[in-house]
């Protein structure tokens, strides 16, 4: 486990990790299993038919950290995996997933995560995915992840996404069916460079009553990259959906943002906002007086806007 | 010390060039609290600018501590400890004012008990700000203060401040003077205020009235205010004109 120096720094890119995790852990390479451990409140077991892993918290399982890295040190692996996700009732627990493709061959990497959680009642589950790319190969590195929720009665999800940089394709599908007085908040951060395209589909359905689903999705897109954002809150009961996007254009990048609400219920609330704009001159300024250079001024826009 | 040479300041407009400032010099020594007032588009904030390096001067010399400085950009001469407090702040989505106290101090962390000094000083509490974005979810009050106090953490030796009471709530303003009168006092820095408040022109050792794009009073506070309060207690020269007031 973490072998090499490429493993150590994608592993702490990705997943924050620095030596061997505390509790839970997964930890997949090079489409094997490169270490893992389960704990007396959660076991992970590999799956028999098809590439992936079980996870199983108990019911009343609270503070506890499960973390499951992926990561593609190799040029010309491309793998589909499935996680599945199962959390008991009453339990408050943080998955930390994330995957980090290091590609210095001509041949494409490719991972695409499939995670689907069902989260039992009252549980809250925070869920942390990191993407990172790097490697001087002409070879794509490429992650398409699909992640579907399905949040039972009270319980809750906070999911953070960030795409770091170093990925030239993705297509990113997140689901999650709000059951009564259930909750998903989607932190998105994405980062595009150079020639890379990266699109987000995103869905929160609304379906319990008192349910609540708030999108906040920041991007940059750099030089020529492309970039395409869906989210949509649909509401079919009385709840309440917020949907923000917010990108920073650079160079010759484009960007297409598309909010969606859709509302099957006269006491859904929903809102969506969207804009998209380069770095304000008068920010540039500010900072500028304040003793930065210009372009260390607009890193510091950057890094704060993807924080 | 500031020294400001025959600075004068042009735009193109589709009928020829409009002069925004004409030929002005002025002096300002160490330690001294100088404020800039005068009519709404009279040039104060552009002659302001031009200290900063925010606008280039169409001709004319910006000396500094004796140093030319008039091919310099913002951030050199932001090193060289001149400050700007903006009249209308940016707001900065993802940044706190924790981040921009920081920067301002420019020592790379920044303790909350500082940044609790700096904002205490313009009528905020560190507790409910320190970790809040510059964003839309501040009032423009509120971003105007999170303006002024970086510039007390920016410390400089030169500080500019474009009408720290707009927007601002009475009982900020009462803090913000206190804090003028005790930089001034303990001779910390050179101050410029462009402002129209009494209160502050009145802590002022200099006061110059710039309008039209030239300097038209300089003088002491006591000199130069009641040639203020009379010329605002005027009626409109049209409505008067050829008799009575309307």
């Amino acid at each position: 486990m973490m072998d090499t120096e490429v493993d150590r720094e994608l592993l702490e890119k990705i997943a924050d990790l620095v030596g061997k995790p505390v509790g839970a852990f997964n930890i997949r390479k090079d489409c094997g299993c490169d270490g893992r451990q389960s704990t007396e409140h959660i076991e992970i077991t590999g799956k028999t038919d098809k590439a992936g892993i079980d996870i199983r918290v108990k019911p009343g399982t609270v503070g506890e950290t499960c973390h499951i890295p992926v990561i593609i040190t190799k040029p010309g692996i491309e793998e589909v995996v499935y996680n599945d996700f199962y959390i008991g009732e009453n339990s408050n627990v943080d998955i930390v997933a994330g995957c980090g493709i290091h590609n210095c061959g001509n041949q494409t990497s490719r991972h695409d995560g499939v995670h689907t959680f069902y989260v039992g009642k009252n549980s809250h589950v925070h869920y942390t995915e990191k993407h990172y790319g790097e490697g001087d190969g002409k070879g794509g590195k490429i992650m398409n992840p699909q992640t579907i929720v399905y949040l039972e009665e009270g319980a809750s999800i906070q999911m953070e996404t960030s795409q770091i940089r170093g990925i030239d394709s993705t297509k990113r599908y997140t689901k999650i069916v709000c059951g009564k007085d259930a909750e998903a908040v989607i932190t998105e951060r994405l980062l595009t460079h150079g020639d890379q395209v990266a699109e987000s589909d995103m869905e929160i359905v609304l379906d319990g009553e008192n349910s609540r689903g708030r999108v906040i999705s920041r991007s940059v897109a750099q030089d020529s990259s492309q970039q395409l954002f869906k989210p949509l809150v649909t509401g079919n009961a009385k709840c309440f959906g917020h949907v923000q996007c917010d990108s920073i254009i650079m160079g010759a990048a484009k960007i297409r943002s598309v909010p969606e609400i859709a509302a099957n219920c006269t006491e859904a609330q929903l809102i969506h906002e969207a804009a998209i704009g380069k770095i304000a001159g008068d920010q540039l300024l500010k900072l500028q007086t304040l003793g930065l250079t210009e372009e260390d001024a607009e890193d510091f826009i950057l890094k704060g806007f993807l924080a | 010390m500031l020294e400001l040479q025959h600075i004068n300041y042009a735009v193109h407009e589709p009928d020829g060039e409009l002069g925004i400032l004409k030929d002005i010099s002025l002096a300002v020594d160490d330690h001294r609290l100088v404020v800039f007032t005068g009519p709404n588009g009279g040039g104060k904030t552009t002659l302001a600018k031009i200290v900063m390096g925010l606008v280039k001067p169409t001709t004319g010399r910006i000396l500094w501590n004796g140093e030319d400085i008039t091919g310099l950009g913002i951030t050199e001469r932001a090193k060289m400890g001149i400050s700007y407090g903006f009249q209308q702040p940016p707001r900065f989505k993802g940044l706190t004012v924790r981040d921009l106290l920081t920067i301002a101090a420019g020592n790379g962390k920044l303790s909350k008990d500082r940044c609790c000094q700096y904002l205490t000083k313009v009528g905020l509490c560190a507790n409910d700000y320190l970790d809040r974005e510059v964003d839309a979810s501040l009032s423009g009050g509120e971003v105007k203060r999170i303006e002024i106090a970086t510039i007390l953490a920016r410390n400089a030796q030169l500080m500019i401040f474009d009408e720290p009471e707009a927007g601002i709530d009475l009982w900020s303003f009462t803090r913000l003077t206190e804090t003028f009168e005790q930089i001034h006092r303990a001779g910390r820095a050179t101050m410029i205020v462009i402002s129209h408040q009494e209160r502050i022109i009145s802590l002022a050792d200099e006061v110059v009235v710039i309008g039209d794009g030239s300097i038209s009073h300089r003088g002491s506070a006591d000199e130069i205010l009641p040639e203020i309060l009379a010329d605002t207690t005027g009626a409109c020269p049209v409505l008067t004109k050829g008799g009575a007031a309307l």
